[in-house]
């Protein structure tokens, strides 16, 4: 690789406190991911995937180890700056949409870019974008009027319109049919292709996977790279 | 998109919205419908004041506008006062503390009182002719069920209503100056004196000129104009803190219901507080969006609190008869719409700072 790559985790380690147990979700995870690539990640339950996510999206602080996205140093920042990072850094796509129920689909998409101080809604590459998913009727429903397919979508555009270094998508399609999980998993293709968005995917489904260019798989807080030499399940 | 986010998530749940608005009218209207009857009463006694006629009011020493004390001015202080210059007549009366705030029992000399103030309008009956004979004003009558005719037992003794005259002279019960003196324990002895002068312009000048002479220094004296100004809540004995207390009442009723209310949303929106801080919203963000969802709430409690009042005021006019009028002081619009907002947003301080701390990924696990 002549360029540095986006993404460049080294020895990361997390231990969530219960009470007096600690969990070693992460036990020193090493991973490069270069800019444009679309990574798919793999596991068993419990083998510490989201809590990777969380870390990378800023969500939860990580307990050692060092987080380089795009030459910056993520574990150094404060609170506040990790906060800031997360709005116009990283866009979140959840397996359960998580979009907000009082409002419609513009509406969560324009909450998400006012957050990030941008203003992106009538750009000719988000309509582009809107058209490419599908939304372009669907907006001013609220989530609860759409099928799970355009809610994940309407995430997908949400996570989208603050131009995101990278996209993280924790197993985008597990609540959904196939139809609509293949639909998913082309946008996203699409996504990668057309436009070099970087997008990491988890998934529990090795066809989702097959999707993307490149597969990690993770067990006990580790990932093991590559991905191809175990079997899943 | 915030302002939309705050509306939208007051109509998700109309009935809390219903409940909270009006808990917070309620104690709005709670607030406005009390000062206005402490300023319907003060108004009241005002015009009963303005009524006699009188330029000048000289009252015992040792008293305030609206305290009452008892009749301590001597028979001779009221010829006295006739005597000097530019003072056309004088009347003494004997007030008599009665149940209510402002009610009092007035003695008076009828001859003297028509030649003072113009006398009475009778509305029923007439005159008392006898000493077992008193005179009531038409709220009065009205308030009591009386006309003339009717016994009443005051001060321990029974009485009949020889005449009920029109509201708005002095006093709303009127008794033989005599007579109410010698039942109190108090003969010859007066409460009020009421000074006409020759030129009512000059009463100002006439009251520094009474003021000045010995035997009136310990009196306090007013120029009617000045002593009707100084009716006010401030003068009115027990009624600051008597609406301090309310305002402080108010301010915890409010504070309970926001913060319930809050909490319970807070504890429902888990979830979504989760989504907001995925987006990157800072903990001061989410308190932020609470406070101005307890704002708007506030401010559209205080309004309705506001035609409430009105409705209160129609309903105690129409329901009581003859009762004080209350009134709509507009001074009281911001102070209760801000007393309101402050209640709610002290009521909202704990739920908000739930939220924002609330873990993101706990949040967002949550169902
Ligand atoms: N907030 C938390 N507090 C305590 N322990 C946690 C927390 N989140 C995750 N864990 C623990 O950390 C470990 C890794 O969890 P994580 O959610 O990252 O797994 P995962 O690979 O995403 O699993 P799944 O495929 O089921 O989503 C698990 O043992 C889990 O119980
Ligand atoms: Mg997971």
């Amino acid at each position: 690789m002549s360029k540095p790559p986006l993404i460049e985790i080294r020895d990361l380690k997390k231990t969530y406190r219960l009470g007096d147990v600690d969990v070693h979700a992460l036990r020193g995870v090493n991973l490069s991911v270069a800019d444009g690539e679309f990574l798919a990640i793999v596991g068993h339950s419990g083998s510490g995937k989201s809590t990777l996510f969380n870390i990378l999206g800023g969500l939860t602080p990580a307990t050692s180890g060092t987080i380089h996205l795009g030459g910056e140093d993520l574990l150094a920042m404060s609170d506040s700056d990790r906060t800031r990072m997360r709005r116009g850094t990283v866009g979140f796509v959840f397996q359960k949409y998580n979009l907000l129920p009082t409002l419609n689909a513009q509406d969560n998409i324009a909450l998400a870019q006012e957050l990030a101080g941008r203003n992106n809604m009538n750009e000719p590459w988000f309509k582009e974008i809107l058209e490419s998913l599908g939304l372009a009727h669907r907006l001013t429903h609220k989530p609860r009027a759409m099928s799970g397919g355009e809610q994940q979508r309407v995430a997908i555009a949400r996570a989208l319109i603050n131009r995101p270094k990278i996209l993280l998508a924790d197993e985008p399609t597990g609540n959904l049919d196939t139809e609509n999980s293949v639909a998913v998993l082309d946008i996203l293709r699409k996504l990668n292709k057309q436009y070099g968005q970087t997008i990491l995917m988890i998934t529990h489904n090795p066809e989702a996977a097959d999707f993307a260019d490149r597969k990690v798989r993770m067990k006990d807080g580790h990932v093991l790279e590559p991905a191809g030499d175990i079997i899943e399940g | 998109m915030t302002n939309k986010l705050v509306l939208e998530n007051l109509k998700h749940r109309p009935i809390r919205t219903i409940l909270v608005v009006f808990a917070i009218a309620i104690q709005v209207n709670l607030m406005l419908t009390l000062v206005g009857m402490s300023y319907g009463m003060l108004n009241d006694f005002q015009k009963r004041s303005r009524g006699v006629g009188a330029d000048i009011i000289v009252r015992p020493p040792n008293t305030s506008v609206l305290s009452m004390s008892a009749p301590s001015m001597k028979e001779a202080m009221v010829g006295y006062l006739r005597e000097q210059p530019h003072i056309k007549s004088a009347l003494g009366t004997t007030v008599h503390a009665m149940e209510g705030f402002l009610n009092s029992a007035t003695g008076i000399d009828l001859k003297q009182f028509q030649a003072f103030s113009g006398g009475f309008t009778y509305k029923q009956g007439g005159p008392w002719t006898k000493n077992n004979e008193l005179i009531v004003d038409e709220y009065y009558a009205t308030q009591r069920k009386l006309s003339a005719g009717s016994t009443i037992k005051l001060l321990n003794r029974d009485w009949i209503v020889s005449g009920v005259v029109e509201t708005g002279k002095m006093s709303r019960i009127f008794m033989p100056l005599d007579i109410l003196q010698d039942l109190t324990g108090n003969t010859g002895k007066y409460s009020q004196l009421y000074l006409r002068v020759d030129d009512p312009k000059n009463a100002d000048a006439i009251v520094e000129q009474l003021k000045s002479l010995p035997a009136l220094k310990e009196f306090p004296i007013y120029s009617m104009e000045s002593f009707t100004s100084l009716i006010s809540i401030d003068n009115a004995p027990g009624l600051r803190p008597f609406l301090n207390v309310i305002v402080g009442l108010s301010v915890v009723v409010g504070f309970l219901v926001v913060f319930l209310s809050l909490y319970t949303a807070v504890l429902e929106r888990t979830r979504e507080i989760g989504i907001l801080k995925s987006l990157g919203a800072t903990p001061m963000f989410i308190i932020v969006l609470l406070f101005r969802e307890t704002i708007a709430l506030s401010i559209v409690g205080s309004i309705v609190g506001v035609l409430l009042s009105y409705a209160t005021q129609w309903l105690i006019a129409t329901l009581v008869p003859a009762s004080l009028q209350m009134q709509i002081v507009y001074e009281w619009w911001p102070i209760s719409m801000l007393v309101a907002i402050f209640a709610s947003l002290v009521g909202a301080l704990y739920p908000g700072f739930k939220a924002a701390k609330q873990d993101a990924i706990e949040a967002l696990a949550y169902e």
